[in-house]
C-alpha cells in the first residue's frame, strides 16, 4: 500500500517533449514507472523513444491533449513540466479530462493563476499536488515528479513535506527505514494537496506506520496542520520547521516563505506542532533520529 | 511605494491625485509652487508608520515644502534611506475609509477588506473593533462584477451617497488586483473630500515577481535599485536569488527549504564557535549550472563579512558533479583573489562524480565533509579562526 500513487499508476506527462519533461520522463521510467504517453498539440501524433527500468527501448505516443491520452492509454496521473505562462491551461485541460492525479512540477506560476485553477478544481475529480514541487514518489513502485528514486527504498514511514531539498534530504537520512510514499507538496502561497491531506491519506494507509512532517516559515497550513493531527492523527507523527534564522519580511526563494508580524514564523509552527504532541526536530538528521527511535519501538 | 501604486491606481482610473516625485527640496519648492495653495510632503519607503516617523508634513508655503523636504530627505524610516518624497495637494478627508484586495492563503482564495474606519490606526480599530472591518471573500473564478461590488459596499455601509462612487472604484481597484496581478491592492485612507468626493489619499500595491516575470515586463520599472544591498543588487543582475545577512558564513544551497535549513543549522553550529552566523541566503536552485554556481560563490566571496563558505548541496533536478564543476570554475576564474575557505557537502544526483571532481581538484581552500551537521560544523570553526 502507498498513498496516490502506486505500480498500477500509468502516468502521462504534460509537455514530455520540452527539456525538462524528456530528462525526467526517462527517470520515472527508470526508477519503474508506467509512464504511457505524454501530452503536446504541437507534436500530437509523434513518439518520444525512451528506454524503461529493463532496459528495454520504449517507443511513448504524444497526444494533442490530456483527454485523447487518457482515452487511448487509460492513464490516471498526469506530471506537468509546462513553463509557467502556460501552466494554468494545461491543468485546467487536465481537470477538464478528469485525470485522477495531477502533479504540477513548475516552478514561477503566478500566484492568481493558481488560485483560479485550485477554484476551478473544486467539485471536479482531481488531486492536485503543487505547484512548484518535486511530486510523489512509492518507492519501489512508481515516480511521479523529479525526486531521485535511489535516495531510499520501500518501508513504514510516510513523509509529507513544503520543500523539495528537504523531502530528500530526510529520505536521505531514514534510507534504513524507508518510506512508504514521500510527498514534496511545495512551497507555493496557494497549492492543491496539503499536509492536512496526506496526513489523512498516511492515516488510513496500513502500510504507513509513522509520519514525517516538513514545514516552513510562511502561511498558517504548520498550524493547521497540528490541529488536525491532534483530532485525527492516531500514528505518531515528527516533525521539522525550516526557517528559524530568516530575517522578518524577506522573502526567501519561494513566494510562500515570507514571515511578516510575527505570523507564520518557525517558532510559532514548532511550538503549534509540540502542542499537539509531535516531536519536533532542531535539524533534519536530529528530526531522522527522532523518528528512528519511533520506528525502533514500534517495530 | 505610494506613488507608485498611485501611478497604478491611475491607469486603471483609480480616483486618486498623483502629485510630483522629487528627490531634492529645491524640487519640492518648485513642485509646491506648481501645485498652488497647502501641499503635503510625504516621505516615499517601503515601510509603513511613515507619518508617526515624522515623515509626513503639511506645509503652508513654498518655503515650508522646501525646509519639510530638506528635513525628510535622508531620513531613516524602518531601516530605509528616504530618497525621495511626494508633493501632493493639501486635501483633508471629511472621513476616511480603509480598503483592499488581497490573497487569502489560509483559504487558497481572494479577501477583500473594508472599513468605514480607515486611517492610521486600522490596525487598532480591527482589534478593539473587529465587527467594523469587514472581511468578504472574493472567488477568484468569477472575481468582482458590478454586482460584487454593490455587495461589498453594502456589507462594509459605504455612506448611501458615496455608493456609486465606491462601486465604480472598488470595481477599478479590482482591475488593479487583477490586472497587474497584484497580491495586495490597499487604500488607507480611501477619503471622502469636500464635495462627497471618494478618492484614494495613499495606497500599497504588491505585485507577484512570478506574474511580472513575463505578463509585466513594465513591472521591472518600478524597482529602485538604489535601495538594494550592492551585493544584493549584482546578485539579482545575475539572476541568484541571494539575501544579504549579517553574518559570517556564506552559504550555497539548492531549494529554499533546505538553504533557510541550512541557516538554521549553521546558526546552530555557531554556537559552539563563537557565536558566527549565517552571511546570506543563496538558493541556486532546481536545475543550478555550473555558472550558476560560479556566479553564486563569486557574489558570496565579495562579502567582507564572510570568513568562510559552506555549499550544501542535494542533487534532485541539480546534478552533484555540475555544482562540482561551477566551484571547479568559479574557483579557477577568481584564481588568487579566492581567499576564504569552502567546505562543501554534496549527496543526490550523481554524488560520485561530483566529489571525484573535487578530490581530483584537491583545491586547498575545498574541505569535503559528508553529512549536513559535520559540514555546518566544520564551516563555523573556519569562520571563527
Amino acid at each position: 500500500m502507498s498513498i496516490f500513487l502506486n505500480k498500477d499508476s500509468k502516468v502521462i506527462v504534460q509537455g514530455i517533449t520540452g527539456g525538462e519533461g524528456s530528462k525526467h520522463t526517462a527517470r520515472m521510467l527508470a526508477a519503474g514507472t508506467q509512464v504511457v504517453g505524454g501530452v503536446n498539440a504541437r507534436k500530437a501524433g509523434t513518439t518520444v523513444e525512451h528506454v524503461d527500468a529493463s532496459g528495454a527501448t520504449v517507443e511513448l505516443p504524444v497526444f494533442g491533449s490530456v483527454a485523447e491520452a487518457i482515452e487511448k492509454t487509460g492513464a490516471d496521473v498526469s506530471v506537468a513540466f509546462v513553463p509557467p505562462a502556460f501552466t494554468k491551461d494545461a491543468v485546467i485541460e487536465a481537470i477538464d479530462a478528469e485525470i485522477g492525479l495531477l502533479v504540477i512540477i513548475t516552478e514561477g506560476v503566478p500566484v492568481q493563476d493558481s488560485a483560479e485553477f485550485w477554484a476551478y478544481a473544486q467539485g471536479k475529480k482531481t488531486r492536485i499536488i503543487g505547484p512548484n514541487c518535486p511530486g510523489i514518489i512509492t518507492p519501489g513502485e512508481a515516480l511521479a515528479g523529479i525526486t531521485p528514486a535511489n535516495i531510499a527504498g520501500k518501508g513504514p514511514v510516510g513523509l509529507v513535506s513544503k520543500s523539495g531539498t528537504l523531502t530528500y534530504q530526510m529520505m536521505f537520512e531514514l534510507r534504513d527505514f524507508g518510506f512508504s510514499t514521500a510527498i514534496g507538496i511545495g512551497g507555493d502561497p496557494i497549492i492543491g494537496t496539503t499536509h492536512i491531506d496526506a496526513l489523512e491519506a498516511f492515516e488510513n494507509d496500513p502500510e504507513t506506520k509513522a509520519i514525517v512532517m516538513i514545514g516552513e516559515i510562511g502561511g498558517d497550513a504548520e498550524e493547521k496542520a497540528a490541529a488536525y493531527i491532534q483530532a485525527h492523527v492516531t500514528k505518531p507523527v515528527v516533525g521539522y520547521v525550516a526557517g528559524f534564522t530568516a530575517p522578518e519580511g524577506k522573502t526567501m526563494g519561494h513566494a510562500g516563505a515570507i514571515v511578516s508580524d510575527g505570523a507564520g514564523t518557525a517558532q510559532g509552527k514548532k511550538e503549534a506542532l509540540e502542542a499537539a504532541g509531535v516531536k519536533v526536530g532542531k535539524t533534519p538528521s536530529e528530526t531522522a533520529e527522532l523518528m528512528r527511535e519511533i520506528l525502533k519501538n514500534l517495530v | 511605494m505610494e506613488y507608485q501604486a498611485k501611478e497604478l491606481f491611475a491607469k486603471h482610473g483609480v480616483a486618486t491625485t498623483l502629485g510630483k516625485v522629487v528627490t531634492s527640496a529645491d524640487e519640492a519648492k518648485a513642485a509646491a509652487e506648481e501645485i498652488g495653495g497647502v501641499t503635503v510632503i510625504k516621505a516615499q519607503v517601503k515601510a509603513g508608520g511613515r507619518g508617526k516617523a515624522g515623515g509626513v508634513k503639511l506645509a503652508k508655503t513654498p518655503d515650508e515644502a522646501f525646509e519639510h523636504a530638506s528635513n525628510i530627505l535622508g531620513m531613516q524610516i524602518k531601516g530605509l534611506t528616504v530618497n525621495r518624497v511626494l508633493v501632493t495637494p493639501a486635501t483633508p478627508p471629511l472621513e476616511e475609509y480603509y480598503f483592499s484586495f488581497l490573497l487569502d492563503r489560509s483559504n487558497r482564495s481572494y479577501l477583500c477588506i473594508a472599513s468605514v474606519e480607515g486611517g492610521v490606526e486600522i490596525e487598532e480599530v480591527a482589534k478593539t473593533n473587529p465587527e467594523a472591518v469587514r472581511q468578504i471573500a472574493v472567488d477568484p473564478g468569477t472575481g468582482v462584477d458590478e454586482a460584487k461590488a454593490r455587495a461589498i459596499v453594502e456589507e462594509a455601509k459605504f455612506p448611501a451617497e458615496l455608493a456609486e462612487q465606491a462601486v465604480t472604484l472598488i470595481q477599478a481597484l479590482w482591475k488593479v488586483f487583477v490586472e497587474e496581478d497584484a497580491t495586495l491592492v490597499e487604500v488607507n485612507p480611501l477619503a471622502r473630500l469636500e464635495g462627497d468626493k471618494l478618492e484614494a489619499l495613499d495606497g500599497k500595491v504588491s505585485l507577484d515577481d512570478n506574474a511580472s516575470e513575463f505578463r509585466h515586463p513594465e513591472h521591472e520599472d518600478f524597482v529602485i535599485h538604489e535601495e538594494a544591498d550592492p551585493l544584493e543588487a549584482k546578485a539579482k543582475a545575475k539572476g541568484l536569488n541571494y539575501v544579504k545577512l549579517d553574518g559570517e558564513v556564506g552559504i550555497i544551497g539548492n531549494g529554499a527549504g533546505l538553504v533557510m535549513s541550512t541557516l538554521d543549522v549553521v546558526a546552530y553550529a555557531g554556537e559552539k564557535h563563537g557565536g558566527v552566523k549565517p552571511a546570506n541566503f543563496l538558493d541556486i536552485g532546481g536545475g543550478a549550472s555550473a555558472e550558476v554556481m560560479a556566479n553564486g560563490l563569486d557574489v558570496i566571496l565579495n562579502d567582507s563579512q564572510v570568513k568562510s563558505v559552506f555549499v550544501n548541496v542535494f542533487g534532485g533536478i541539480t546534478s552533484c558533479d555540475a555544482v562540482a564543476n561551477g566551484i571547479k570554475g568559479a574557483l579557477e576564474l577568481l584564481g588568487a583573489e579566492a581567499t576564504k575557505p569552502l567546505v562543501v557537502r554534496l549527496d543526490g544526483n550523481n554524488v560520485d562524480e561530483g566529489r571525484a571532481i573535487l578530490d581530483e581538484l584537491n583545491h586547498p581552500l575545498v574541505t569535503q565533509v559528508d553529512t549536513m551537521d559535520g559540514a555546518a560544523d566544520k564551516a563555523a570553526e573556519l569562520a571563527n579562526g
